[in-house]
């Protein structure tokens, strides 16, 4: 067990995936002589030398897109995006070419790309750096979405991902990088399932991503008013863990669902509608949900605050459900 | 064809073949447009004819072992290539037996075993793929080259500039091949770009960029190979514009309003398969025998990829989802 | 000999106008030659022909909208001959050998009730495997609503028919002291009494009952709630609440009827809008209403809001009664047991069924020269039971 925080996982896990495999190789803007916007990708430059950590010009479409060739070609691209913000950018690429060449080469073709990308305000970075698109990419078949909140899952996530045959997108929130935790030096978790950061009883709170620690603090608050709140991390938000969803809630039978992107056609929207689906009948409260404020991210530390789940949201909207 | 350095022999055999593999285009996508009128082919239909002389003359140049990225009006690129007109044929129906099993129709042609790395329906998004497979070739040492079609359109998105930057920086082995055919679908190139000379864009990012052409096949061969020749030499990415004109519409459903009959007439004196086939006849390179062998062979060849797509199945559509992503154990 | 169609030029174009023939018969044609001009929705396109030959006969005439597939002209001499078969109408074969698309997921829609309490899907469902009514379960989710917990809670409580333990007696009697004392003490009553001739009104009911099955038969009862709700809708100032702030007659009637509970004590839940129900409705609600009045659970809204109240003594009782005023209502109907007396008619004496309605009221609210009135609207309208 090593203590490190989620900024030296990602590295580690980037280190270790180059090392064991020559054909990884990490680009993207300034991720070597800078050592990487959010300072992931700090030391490997010198350590792999700048074919493998591969500076990148501006050309958020051109960069992403040579991912996607170069993994057709046969090699194991790791695209950094600096934030989603800027992936709209490259937006075309992933969605057009990543996501489509399998099928539209009936299977001849698979992209084993993996792109990472910061997500996620409470910077104070305002409307075009904060945002949260995750949920936009995970409506895209042909691609896996992942969403590491733990230490541990942003050490083990990359392995996985480079081994899938097809394209995997890594959404890292900018306020973890600080994180930090014991994490296995050699682990590898899984990239299918969902996990259950905290057992409960009377209510699930389904969350991922940046919105994990707020949950956990937000079923922290309920349990000091005797509500057993049960906490399930997605961790992989396209294919969602729909058997993880449902068996939670049919456990709790209420539920409310902490997603920071914003709530019209939400990531949270979706996991609603399968829940209804699917436990329809199991349910004892209307769904509830704490997302985003329709609203770009703004400047200012207490409107920032406002518009994204906090705590206290959770912890409101959860004692509502319950008739609280 | 007087750069000493490159030569291309016209043999009887090489005439011979140059003729052939326009004609297999030119027919083939006759007997497309054809079937699209009685409905056995369906979607967006965009036809090569007239620019034949662009793609067989590139075509030349390369080997197996080289990879293809083409657009949306790729038929010609795949069967030169080397991709069964068979298989094309019956993609085009939406058979299972196509080559991309019909989940990709006439826009996305595909191809494992001869490198054909689609029909690509976004302008200019294939661009930066060509430019991540001669990547991934630089990075593991194979000396192959990625040839990259595109139409003159795709001068103006921004991933053009970004994948030829991006090629020219990483030094990368990608033939970029602009077929400038004047219409970005109606829109006249002047309409659309400051600087309608589209090599010369390519040369503001240091590589080397040609304007030849593209009405004559030997003229576009010659470019290529020299293209190509300097391609292995360097490692760096090479440029050709190819000028040329497409004889049909956009695609099928395009009453052309946005150019004069006239004009078209005039390019169609032009022609790549009538001028070589005149060239070839005057020189005595081919005989007039040899004109109607190559003519039955290619309606053999065309015949038997319609009968082939006749008979070919359509998948079950329980299978509808498979090809989204890899079987996984969950 | 071919044929040469209306082609299809793409998948969102159905028909063509013919506009102008480009070749005429006897022209010679060539393979891809344009031989006429078809107008479509994107405009007009030139069409070519696929094979090589002569024009034969023409056979749509310029200006004609045709579906495509339709044949246009023939095509004599042609050199493909071979391929003719390829050259046709359009097939519709194509499209039924198309792939159907697989079926989709069978999605069946529960059906709410879309009625009475607020229960989540798990209640319902619960409570709908035990047999429970909602109506008597108690909701402790949001705004009362319904839960799971709530249906199995009433399930572990729910009442043995032999071992019904009934309503809390000594309660009762305490809230009849409280209610009954509060009305003598605050409510100035009158009293009228009205006797009245119960044929028409027993012979109908006879007749009607004669002809259904036990459930769906009715009581007097049912005709007297009915008779004295319509009343009461029509003299106002005998329906609603006396407060503080004076007399407020309610828009509404929903009457209370007094059920006398064994073991002593009497509840009077109501029926809402008791005017607006229909006779079997009105029964309904009484059957219903009775049997879990004396089991002890009346629903909050049957106890809540009665805007008058009715109470019978039924067919074991006297002739009269003069019933107290439920506060804050200001009226009561009350209903005496028939009696078979002698009355008078026209022809002479008779004996026949004879019922005494009587009234308190309260006077801050209303008088009795009105109230005699609403007694004897009451006669009328029993006394043409088809009619209510």
């Amino acid at each position: 067990m090593t203590l490190m925080t989620y900024r030296e996982a990602v590295r580690r896990a980037i280190r270790k995936a180059m090392q064991a495999d020559e054909r990884v190789f990490l680009m993207g803007e300034d991720v070597g002589r800078y050592g990487g916007c959010y300072a992931v990708s700090q030391g490997l430059l010198e350590e792999f030398g700048p074919e493998r950590i591969r500076d990148t010009p501006l050309s958020e479409s051109a960069f992403t897109g040579a991912g996607i060739g170069a993994a057709l070609g046969g090699i194991r691209p790791i695209v950094e995006l600096m934030t989603c913000n800027f992936s709209l950018l490259s937006l075309d690429q992933i969605m057009n070419n990543a996501a489509t060449i399998r099928h539209m080469s009936g299977g001849q073709f698979t992209v084993p790309v993996v792109i990472r990308m910061a997500t996620g305000g409470g910077r104070q970075l305002a409307a075009q750096h904060s945002h949260s698109l995750e949920g936009w990419y995970a409506h895209i078949p042909g691609i896996r979405v992942l969403a590491p909140a733990t230490v541990e899952d942003a050490a083990g996530m990359l392995g996985p991902a480079l081994e899938d045959p097809d394209p995997v997108l890594i959404f890292e929130n900018a306020l973890l990088y600080n994180d930090t935790d014991d994490v296995e030096d050699l682990v590898e978790v899984d990239i299918d399932h969902g996990a259950i950061r905290r057992e409960g009883a009377d209510i699930s709170l389904i969350t991922y991503g940046g919105s994990l620690g707020k949950t956990l603090s937000a079923a922290d608050a309920l349990a000091a008013q005797g509500i057993s709140a049960e906490v399930l991390d997605l961790r992989v938000l396209r294919p969602l863990d729909e058997a993880a969803i449902l068996a939670t809630v049919a456990k709790t039978r209420r539920c409310v669902i902490i997603d920071e992107g914003w709530r019209s056609g939400s990531l949270a929207a979706e996991i609603m509608a399968r829940i209804i689906e699917g436990a329809f009948w199991t349910l004892d409260a209307p769904l509830s949900r704490v997302c985003s404020e329709e609203v770009p991210v703004p400047y200012a530390r207490h409107l920032e605050e406002a518009a994204l789940p906090s705590t206290d949201k959770i912890v409101i909207a959860a004692l509502a459900v319950l008739g609280r | 064809m007087s750069d000493p350095a490159i030569k291309v022999r016209l043999t009887r055999k090489h005439c011979r073949t140059l003729l052939h593999q326009m004609l297999r285009v030119r027919r083939f996508e006759e007997k497309c447009a054809e079937l699209y009128t009685q409905e056995k082919i369906r979607g967006f239909l965009h036809l090569y004819i007239g620019e034949e002389a662009v793609a067989t003359g590139v075509m030349q140049a390369l080997g197996p072992e080289d990879a293809v990225v083409a657009t949306y009006r790729e038929h010609g690129h795949a069967l030169l290539k080397g991709v069964s007109a068979e298989a094309i044929m019956a993609e085009m129906y939406g058979k299972q037996e196509g080559c991309s099993r019909g989940r990709g129709g006439s826009m996305h042609l595909f191809d494992a075993e001869t490198r054909f790395y689609g029909g690509n329906a976004i302008v200019a998004g294939g661009l930066p793929i060509a430019v991540g497979l001669a990547l991934a070739d630089k990075l593991s040492g194979r000396k192959r080259v990625t040839a990259c079609f595109f139409g003159e359109g795709a001068a103006a998105e921004g991933e053009f500039h970004e994948s030829l930057n991006l090629a020219a920086l990483w030094r990368l082995p990608v033939l970029f091949v602009c077929e400038n055919n004047l219409y970005a679908m109606g829109t006249a190139l002047d309409l659309s770009e400051s600087e309608t000379d589209i090599a010369a864009k390519a040369a503001c990012y240091r590589m080397g960029a040609k304007t030849v052409d593209g009405m004559d096949v030997v003229a576009v061969e010659v470019a290529a190979r020299r293209a190509v020749a300097s391609l292995h030499e360097t490692g760096a990415p090479q440029f050709l514009e190819c000028r040329t004109y497409r004889f049909r519409a956009h695609s099928m459903y395009d009453p052309q309003l946005y150019r004069a009959k006239e004009e078209v007439e005039q390019w169609k004196e032009r022609g790549p398969i009538r001028r070589f086939q005149e060239w070839a006849l005057a020189s005595g390179e081919l005989h007039p025998e040899d004109v109607q062998e190559i003519e039955e062979e290619v309606a053999r060849e065309v015949a038997e990829a319609v009968a082939f797509a006749e008979a070919g199945t359509f998948e079950p559509a329980e299978h509808l989802l498979q090809h989204v992503g890899a079987e996984r154990r969950t | 000999m071919g044929t040469f169609v209306m082609p299809s030029l793409g998948a969102d174009m159905a028909a063509g106008t013919l506009v102008e023939w480009l070749k005429q018969p006897g022209d010679a044609v060539e393979q891809g030659d344009i031989i006429a001009v078809v107008e479509t929705d994107k405009g007009a396109i030139e069409v070519e022909v696929f094979e090589k030959g002569h024009i034969g006969e023409l056979l749509v005439e310029a200006g004609n909208v045709v579906p495509v597939g339709t044949p246009l002209a023939r095509i004599d001499g042609s050199e493909m001959a071979g391929e003719q078969s390829s050259i046709r109408p359009a097939q519709p074969e194509i499209k039924t050998a198309a792939p159907r698309v697989a079926p989709a997921r069978q999605l069946v829609f529960p059906r709410g009730t879309g009625q009475g309490p607020r229960a989540s899907p798990a209640a319902r469902k619960h409570a709908a495997e035990l047999g429970i009514d909602l109506a008597t379960v108690k909701g402790s989710g949001p705004d009362g609503a319904i839960q799971l917990v709530d249906v199995e809670r009433a399930e572990r409580m729910r009442p043995e028919a032999v071992s019904d333990p009934g309503p809390d007696l000594s309660a009762m009697r305490r809230a009849i002291a409280a209610a009954m004392s509060r009305s003598k003490r605050e409510i100035p009553h009158y009293y009228l009494t009205h006797r009245f001739d119960l044929s028409a009104t027993l012979g109908w009911l006879d007749h009607y009952n004669a002809e259904r099955p036990p459930p769906g038969r009715l009581l007097l009862g049912a005709l007297q709630l009915k008779a004295v709700a319509v009343a009461l809708k029509e003299f106002s100032e005998f329906n609603g609440f006396y407060s503080k702030e004076g007399f407020a007659a309610s828009p509404d009637v929903h009457l209370g009827t007094a059920v006398a509970i064994r073991g002593g004590g009497l509840a009077a839940p109501c029926i809402r809008h008791a005017d607006t129900l229909t006779l079997s409705e009105l029964m309904e609600s009484l059957r219903g209403l009775v049997t879990r009045t004396r089991r002890g659970q009346f629903r909050s809204s049957e106890i809540a809001d009665a805007t008058a109240t009715v109470s019978s003594l039924g067919d074991r009782g006297v002739e009269s009664l003069l019933p107290v005023i439920y506060p804050p209502q200001v009226s009561i109907v009350g209903f005496g047991s028939v009696m078979q007396q002698p009355w008078a008619v026209e022809e002479g004496p008779v004996v026949c069924p004879v019922i005494t309605a009587s009234l308190a009221g309260d006077h801050r609210a209303n008088d009795g020269h009105r109230g005699a009135l609403l007694l004897r609207r009451i006669e009328q309208l029993l006394s043409e039971p088809d009619k209510l």
